[in-house]
């Protein structure tokens, strides 16, 4: 049975879509970045190594919790020992990997930027989508994006250890206060788009005012929600330029542990 | 040949599902009638939606000086004193309950500081008085009153199992025919424009709430659905038209290019700095300053350029005179050849305020004009016209029911009914005049109902209707509907537009009779199956009514009183302020009678200052000082 | 000035159908509604399209343009390239009456569904007092012209006639948020019903009911997800949950 725009009861057209713009080049490079990433995430991620330089270290590896980590690099001690799978030590990095990602994974814009460019569903405005069935979001596993707020709380937790991370870095190797290289303005700069990027996301604007009927009863969580309002319309924005701003500082931290790059010292 | 008829009866028909008939449909109902609401396009689309500035009803919470007598007496003075008295009367008295209600179910206006519902200034009124929701008032009202009715569906369904068990929409329904028995209203007929099938209503009382006319005219600010409905099935059906000379132009409709045909210029533009010249690049209002308005308004162009920096020291620029003066100085323009080919001036605002300010100032004007025709007035000038924009004639009615008076059962309420607005409509009565009429022709029609009982509707009166369905398709006569509209519009808006004289308007009547015959050969192509052109043959029937008892009835009035201007007459005549055209049809013509129009009763005439009445009444009059 | 179009109609009813070729004059500044008028004064007497008020504000004139749900109205002729072939269908979610004129009674059907506004019990007309700031969402909401774009675009019925009967829809999502948003209104279950009895999970956000908006309305951000959140605070949010079992013990609520 033929349903959707092939339905009988539809106007009798064979084409997909009559769309006659480049309508495949925006999920096209929405697939292309993700997966750019997440490939150079994964492998990060089993490198288990170079991702700490005092006293700079990688947003993919804070807070170390595992004993194999670098030395210095645990900002909150090391409660879980060495874990290791079927004999291999299991990198420290995936226990932190996993918040992030499930944060980003049910956020309301990537969402929307990943049903389109993966499961195609639609893969554009009006052209139509290749599955003969559709539940959406109504049941396991999808109905999970649902704990989207509990993966918000969590990455406000990873935001002030990156933020202590980014104060840190206020150091020299030598763990002295006072200084700041460019790896300083890499972290604070990562901190700072994570930030907005957890400001202005849907779960924050109705946590802070939006769940409420009457503004006018509580004034200041109004106000807070119009800023958070304003922030909420550039979502899209802040959820990439975090992204990216996440890879390039452990990519930065990277080349510094690994001696590729001397991280400049302004003072 | 029988074709199969799909039959209906209920209590009360209401035709028309704009604000008015909505809300007659919703009186009607909750007084526990059976009601079926005609639709000629889908539900809620109704013309309606284009009201932007406001509901006016002296709610009294901007200014709390405001009161009923207050509108009542801008409500008169606007129509020059040719208004139903008792109507404006209703209206003023009634209007802040039928906003108030409104909230109730569910619409949502603009507030004060105080939480009440805000209200804004607009011209001819006092005080701030129009309830607004923005610039999109009329949608909030339609929207609002779509949503009643479906909760009262609602309500029906959860107590008989049917949602439609006493409130129907018949929508994308055309209703040819009034049918009537013994005198008195026993049905309405009509096709469904979806498949062409033919439809018989039986109903003992009907409400007309079908709106205006403007499609009669070439450049109007009205939908396609403007054909005058409900003026000419009235007609048809024994009742009268008053006053159908009163048409209100804007005098800054566009003119060009089509996509943006009639949609209102506001008149803040020309307030901003818009100039408006001919196409000799000439300001030409100069030349239209009547005497009366000399010392208020510039005569040359530099005092009146220094106005827009200077208000104090300075006249007025003539591009800001009273909305008929323009209309007029722009007609005089395109009659004496120095218009667009199009029949416009040109309308500039881009030559003195920079694109930021004009972005800033006139937001919405920019935004429409550029998404809507890809002008951009920060860069061009418009080409602008005298644009029909509302009927104040109508069907008559008895101010109290909003019956037509002459046909039991028949009900007339909103832009479709005459006597409210007299000879020139304030902005804003209009959408309260809906909701107010609305709700007494509902009353009404439902208390008759309950008296009066049910009537038959005979077969031959089914035949005729029916016939006259068919005829566009078996006729061989070969006129071309859309031909024929744009005829009957070029005779209007040439002979009947905005300034006529005699000479011009008997040549009109003669052009419209002989239309009337090439009407009767339209032959239609296709099928019954959702074709406007077949459509259009119906619509036309009504609109060369309109434009005969129109023409009619202006040739007859000899002065100029708001909405009716006559170049050989253009002084008001307190002789004719006493009196009501009255349109009726004999079957084969429109002919126009005069009737004597109510007089002020007493407790009315005194919330004027006499002097004020000395502009409009006779000395006798006067003496009277109304009736007892 | 002018210029010649080509258009492709689609002609047909439920039956059978197909695009036709045209070629039609167009002037300077104008629409494509105003083409088809032409189209249907000179070339084509019975073709069907709705319009009403053309001036984008009845939302009567929706139709797919180039395949991308537009209102004719508001689409110029001047945004597409000379030469170009100009595309124009009936709306593809819906069952197609004739030419360019579908059934949208779905819609009609689904506002029927709605629990209708509620103002409290002994309220009468004129005591509402509202703040300016506690109607503004709903106001956003109430913009809507019912053009039904929205309906059209959104995939999960375009492309799944079965869900029809279980999915509102963007337009009907506006009207649950905006009278859950509403301060007058005292119904407190519209978010349980919107996503039990209106399929508000069924939506994936992804966003071309916004897209399509010719009113501008933030359907996704201001209407959807806020009304998701809702719905998580009542039904999903194993915190929020205990806490109202607290309060309701302690007679807070």
């Amino acid at each position: 049975m033929a349903t959707g725009v092939f339905s009988s009861t539809r106007a009798k057209i064979s084409e997909r879509t009559l769309r006659t713009d480049k309508w495949w080049i925006q999920p096209l490079i929405t697939f292309s970045v993700l997966v750019a990433f997440i490939i150079y995430a994964t492998l990060r991620a089993f490198e288990n190594g170079n991702y700490f330089a005092e006293p700079l270290i990688s947003p993919f590896y804070s807070p170390c919790l595992s004993a194999a980590c670098a030395q210095g690099s645990s900002l909150l001690g090391q409660p879980f020992g060495i874990v290791k799978l079927i004999g291999m030590t299991v990198s420290p990095a995936l226990f932190i990997l996993i918040f992030p990602l499930g944060f980003r994974m049910t956020c309301y814009y990537y969402r929307k930027a990943y049903y389109r460019s993966f499961w195609m569903s639609p893969p554009a405005c009006a052209v139509a989508e290749p599955h003969s069935k559709y539940t959406g979001e109504t049941r396991a596993p999808l109905i999970m994006q649902n704990a989207h707020r509990y993966f918000f709380y969590i990455g406000l937790v990873f935001n002030v250890l990156l933020t202590v991370d980014a104060v840190l870095a206020f150091r020299n190797p030598e763990k002295q206060w006072g200084h700041m290289s460019v790896g300083t303005l890499v972290l604070l700069a990562n901190a700072t788009f994570l930030w907005l990027y957890s400001a202005s996301c849907h779960t924050c604007r109705h946590t802070i005012g939006g769940r409420l009927r009457n503004f006018s009863k509580h004034p200041l969580r109004y106000k807070a929600w119009t800023v958070v309002s304003v922030l909420n319309h550039k979502h899209q924005n802040f959820a990439w330029i975090s992204l990216l701003g996440v890879a390039f500082a452990d990519f930065y931290v990277r080349q510094v542990a690994s001696g590729s790059f001397t991280n400049f010292y302004f003072f | 040949m029988t074709i199969e008829i799909e039959r209906h009866k209920y209590d009360i028909l209401v035709i028309g599902a704009g604000g008015a008939g909505l809300r007659a449909a919703v009186e009607a109902r909750e007084a526990g009638l059976r009601v079926a609401i005609i639709c000629k396009s889908l539900f809620g689309k109704a013309h309606t939606v284009m009201a932007e500035g406001g509901a006016a009803a002296s709610m009294g919470n901007v200014n709390e000086n405001d009161n009923w007598m207050v509108h009542f007496r801008d409500t008169m003075r606007g129509g020059k004193f040719l208004n139903h008295y008792r109507m404006a009367e209703l209206h003023a008295k009634e209007s802040p309950d039928r906003i108030w209600e409104l909230e109730m179910w569910g619409a949502l206006f603009d507030r004060t500081k105080e939480g009440k519902i805000s209200q804004r200034n607009f011209g001819g009124h006092e005080y701030p008085r129009l309830a607004h929701v923005g610039d999109r008032t009329g949608l909030e009202l339609i929207r609002t009153m779509q949503q009643r009715i479906v909760a009262l569906q609602q309500i029906d369904k959860a107590e008989t199992g049917n949602a439609e068990s006493n409130i129907k929409v018949f929508a994308e329904l055309t209703i040819t025919e009034i049918l009537k028995e013994g005198g008195k209203v026993s049905g309405a007929y009509g096709y469904w424009r979806e498949n062409g099938k033919e439809v018989l209503f039986e109903a003992p009382a009907i409400v007309l709430a079908t709106g205006g006319v403007g499609k009669t005219f070439k450049i109007t600010s009205n939908s396609w659905e403007g054909t005058g409905d409900g003026h000419a099935l009235a007609l048809k059906a024994g009742a009268n038209l008053v006053d159908m000379e009163f048409l209100q132009f804007h005098p800054t409709g566009m003119v060009w290019p089509p996509s943006v045909r009639g949609i209102l210029v506001t008149e803040s533009v020309r307030g901003e700095g818009g100039v408006l010249t001919n196409t000799n690049g000439e300001r030409f209002m100069f030349k239209y300053i009547p005497d009366v308005f000399k010392d208020k308004y510039a005569d040359n162009e530099a005092e009146a350029d220094r106005w827009y920096v200077d208000q104090d020291n300075n006249r007025r620029p003539p591009e800001l005179l009273p909305r008929d003066e323009v209309s007029r100085a722009i007609n005089s323009e395109v009659k004496a050849g120095r218009g667009t080919e199009h029949g416009g001036v040109f309308l500039d605002v881009s030559k003195r305020l920079s694109a930021e300010v004009i972005k800033k100032r006139l937001p919405s004007m920019w935004h429409q004009f550029y998404e809507l025709a890809g002008v951009d007035i920060t860069k061009e000038a418009m080409e602008v016209g005298p644009t029909c924009h509302y009927v104040m004639g109508g069907v008559e009615v008895e101010p109290d029911t909003a019956a037509a008076v002459g046909v039991p059962g028949l009900y007339a309420a909103g832009e479709c009914a005459g006597g409210m607005h007299g000879s020139n409509r304030l902005g804003g009565n209009s959408l309260t005049d809906l909701l107010v009429f609305g709700r007494r022709a509902g009353m009404a029609a439902a208390a008759y109902v309950k008296s009066a009982g049910t009537t038959q509707v005979s077969q031959s009166a089914v035949q005729a209707a029916s016939l006259r369905i068919q005829a566009p398709f078996t006729r061989t006569g070969g006129e071309n509907p859309y031909k024929l509209h744009q005829e009957l519009q070029e005779i209007t808006h040439n002979l009947v537009g905005i300034i006529r004289t005699k000479t011009e308007l008997d040549d009109a009547i003669v052009k419209i009779t002989e239309l009337r015959k090439r009407i009767a050969n339209i032959t239609v192509s296709g099928n019954r199956e959702f074709n406007p052109g077949f459509h259009l043959s119906f619509d036309l029937d009504n609109m060369l009514l309109i434009a005969e008892s129109t023409a009619k009835s202006a040739v007859l009035r000899e002065e100029s009183r708001g909405g009716h201007t006559r170049d050989d007459f253009p002084k008001m005549s307190t002789t004719w302020r006493q009196i009501n055209n009255i349109s009726s049809f004999d079957g084969t013509q429109v002919n126009v009678s005069q009737q004597p129009l109510p007089v002020l009763p007493k407790e009315l005439f005194d919330l004027f200052d006499p002097h004020e009445l000395e502009k409009y009444m006779t000395p006798e009059e006067l003496a009277k000082g109304g009736s007892n | 000035m002018a210029r010649k179009l080509n258009l492709r109609i689609w002609r047909g009813n439920k039956e059978s159908g197909a695009l036709q070729n045209v070629i039609v004059e167009a002037n300077e500044g104008e629409v494509v509604l105003d083409v088809i008028h032409r189209v249907q004064a000179e070339q084509l007497n019975d073709l069907a399209v709705r319009w009403n008020c053309k001036a984008g504000k009845c939302g009567s004139c929706s139709m797919e343009i180039n395949g991308k749900p537009r209102l004719a109205c508001m689409t110029q002729v001047s945004s597409f390239p000379e030469g170009e072939e100009i595309t124009i269908t009936p709306l593809r979610a819906f069952p197609v009456i004739k030419d360019l004129v579908t059934d949208v009674s779905f819609n009609y059907k689904k506002a029927m569904e709605i629990p209708s506004f509620q103002p409290p019990v002994g309220m009468k007309p004129g005591e509402p007092r509202m703040a300016q700031v506690d109607v503004e969402r709903s106001q956003e909401f109430r913009k809507c012209i019912e053009c039904f774009l929205c309906q059209d675009t959104c995939h999960v019925i375009r492309d799944h006639e079965e869900n029809k009967s279980s999915f509102a829809g963007p337009r009907f999502f506006i009207r649950i948020a905006e009278l859950d948003m509403h301060p007058l209104d005292i119904l407190r279950n519209r978010k349980k019903k919107a996503q039990e009895e209106h399929g508000l999970g069924m939506c994936n956000i992804t966003k071309c009911c916004t897209e399509v908006c010719p009113e501008h309305i933030r359907i996704t951000d201001n209407a959807i997800i806020p009304m998701k959140e809702r719905v998580v605070d009542e039904k999903y949010d194993p915190l929020r949950w205990l806490g109202s079992k607290i309060r309701k013990r302690e007679g807070i609520l």
